[in-house]
């Protein structure tokens, strides 16, 4: 709708409560996050979508995405690996056989480039930012190649708190299906290869899914996952994750429409 | 004499424990005389015939390319600049330091740990959250850290030197307009970063001030007094 007037921030006819809802405070995932962008205020919302590869994540976020643009909402897409200065390094990385601890690092990098280079401003502005992946996958992905916990919850705690994040859960066995229907090919690391868990790739992929699957689970909790039952089907699985954008979004609407 | 003793001790079938290898690490501004230090330290121990490696702040192949050019286009945050080089050090650290020390090598390091918990905090980046990122690297055995007058470091860096960088001078923090000015309040904030590290973190402080002779004789002294301590924990585990 129209853009907050400044002016209206301090009126006396605001109550308090309306006040902090329209003008956000930047929040982190732990503190002190970022410190020298600690004073900046958001003023748009954040939704995050996890899942593994061939869940359905793409496809949910352009849905997602039509419905908002369509409802007026000014829409900016994000993801993992996106920085256009990092990600040819990480290309180039896993070429050469990076480390692992290296490797977490530099998506780390990469995630910070776009964090402060896109998603921020746009937040600022009043977008509604969609991330396709997250530090969920970040994390759990190294977790699961034997990287410290503590240490990668904390490398990552600089990054913003999500409005809503919404994990689409497979089932392994399911997902193995998806994933031949996308690209008819495993690919090495979203199947876990490099781990060297089992000599089957269909093996390894199922295992390591799995193992995902369960750092997933338990981070549930400590960061407000909302699992989204990936079985079902697209358009099911779209009513879900929508009328939960929508409800969020109401409640910021109103108060706007107060203002 | 002691030399002699010290090399006859060599054993690679003794490599069974983390703690195997040396560890040397230089720290200091830009300007206070560390590198020339280390790198006759590197000469000296070559000659006596052990392994050494020697390994320098930001010079990972696979990360430096990334990190000058966003120095370049003057991209990076200080979030950023501080995950680049952190990653650059992870690599050196997976791909050499590591290894290498678990050989037994003897590993030199011009500038560690302590150069990006000094620079990256005068950034403004959260101190435990830097500490937290380079919780994994083992202690130096040795940290030299070459103690300068600010004016005495930026005046042999200047001098010759017709322009200053970007990051170097510190731009990126709004010090001041001025190139020069900006990079001297930069080295003087790194300077007291240092400074609160030398007791939590056993630095032996070495007064940059002096002769080169000088200077390169102390750090040998005690770079000795350790290589016969490590000689003798390895007869030990024999």
């Amino acid at each position: 709708m129209t853009s907050r007037i400044p002016s209206t921030r301090n009126g006396s006819s605001v109550s308090q409560v309306k006040h902090e809802q329209n003008n956000k405070k930047i929040k982190f995932i732990r503190d002190p996050g970022i410190k020298y962008l600690k004073d900046i205020e958001i003023n748009g919302s954040f939704i995050v979508i996890e899942g593994p590869d061939a869940s359905g994540r793409s496809t949910q976020i352009q849905k997602i995405t039509q419905k908002l643009e369509a409802d007026g909402h000014a829409v900016v897409n994000t993801g993992l690996k996106r920085s256009d200065l990092i990600s040819k390094g990480i290309i180039e990385a896993k070429r050469n056989y990076v480390g692992r601890r290296t490797m977490a690092l530099y998506y780390a990098a990469d995630f910070a480039d776009q964090l402060e280079n896109r998603i921020i401003p746009a937040l600022k502005a009043g977008f509604v930012v969609i991330s396709d992946r997250y530090i969920y996958t970040l994390i759990a992905r190294s977790s699961v190649r034997g990287i410290n916990k503590n240490w990668l919850h904390q490398l990552h705690s600089f990054a913003i708190k999500p409005d809503l994040i919404f994990y689409l859960d497979v089932d392994p066995h399911n997902l193995i299906h998806r994933v031949f229907k996308k690209n008819k090919t495993l690919d090495y690391y979203e199947s876990g290869a490099d781990l060297g868990i089992s000599d089957d790739i269909f093996d390894s992929f199922i295992k390591y899914q799995y193992l995902l699957k369960r750092e997933f689970n338990t981070m549930q909790k400590k960061y407000g996952l909302l699992n989204v039952n990936g079985d079902n089907n697209i358009d099911d699985i779209y009513d879900e994750i929508q009328s939960k954008i929508s409800n969020f979004l109401n409640i910021t609407k109103k108060t706007e429409t107060i203002i | 004499m002691i030399f002699l003793q010290v090399l006859k001790k060599k054993n690679a079938n003794s490599v069974n424990s983390n703690e195997f290898g040396i560890l040397i690490v230089v720290e200091g501004i830009d300007g206070s005389g560390k590198s020339t230090q280390i790198h006759l330290v590197d000469r000296w121990l070559r000659s006596k015939g052990y392994d050494v490696f020697f390994t320098e702040w930001n010079s990972s192949e696979t990360v430096r390319e990334i990190t000058s050019k966003g120095k370049k286009k003057a991209r990076l945050t200080p979030t950023t600049f501080s995950l680049l080089h952190s990653t650059d050090f992870a690599d050196r650290y997976e791909k050499n330091i590591y290894p290498l020390l678990r050989a037994g090598y003897i590993v030199l390091a011009d500038r560690y740990i302590y150069t990006a918990l000094a620079r990256d905090t005068v950034r403004g980046c959260d101190k435990s959250w830097v500490r937290n990122m380079y919780s994994y690297a083992r202690k130096p055995d040795l940290t030299f850290y070459f103690r300068v007058p600010i004016e005495t470091a930026v005046s042999r860096i200047i001098s010759g030197r017709p322009k200053l960088k970007h990051y170097e001078a510190g731009m990126d923090l709004g010090l001041s307009k001025d190139e020069y000015e900006s990079y001297r309040i930069f080295q003087g904030r790194i300077v007291d970063e240092y400074e609160s590290m030398v007791n939590d973190e056993n630095f032996i402080v070495i007064d940059g001030t002096l002769d080169i002779e000088k200077q390169q004789n102390m750090v040998r002294r005690n770079i000795l007094k350790v290589l016969k301590s490590n000689d003798r924990n390895q007869d030990a585990l024999r």
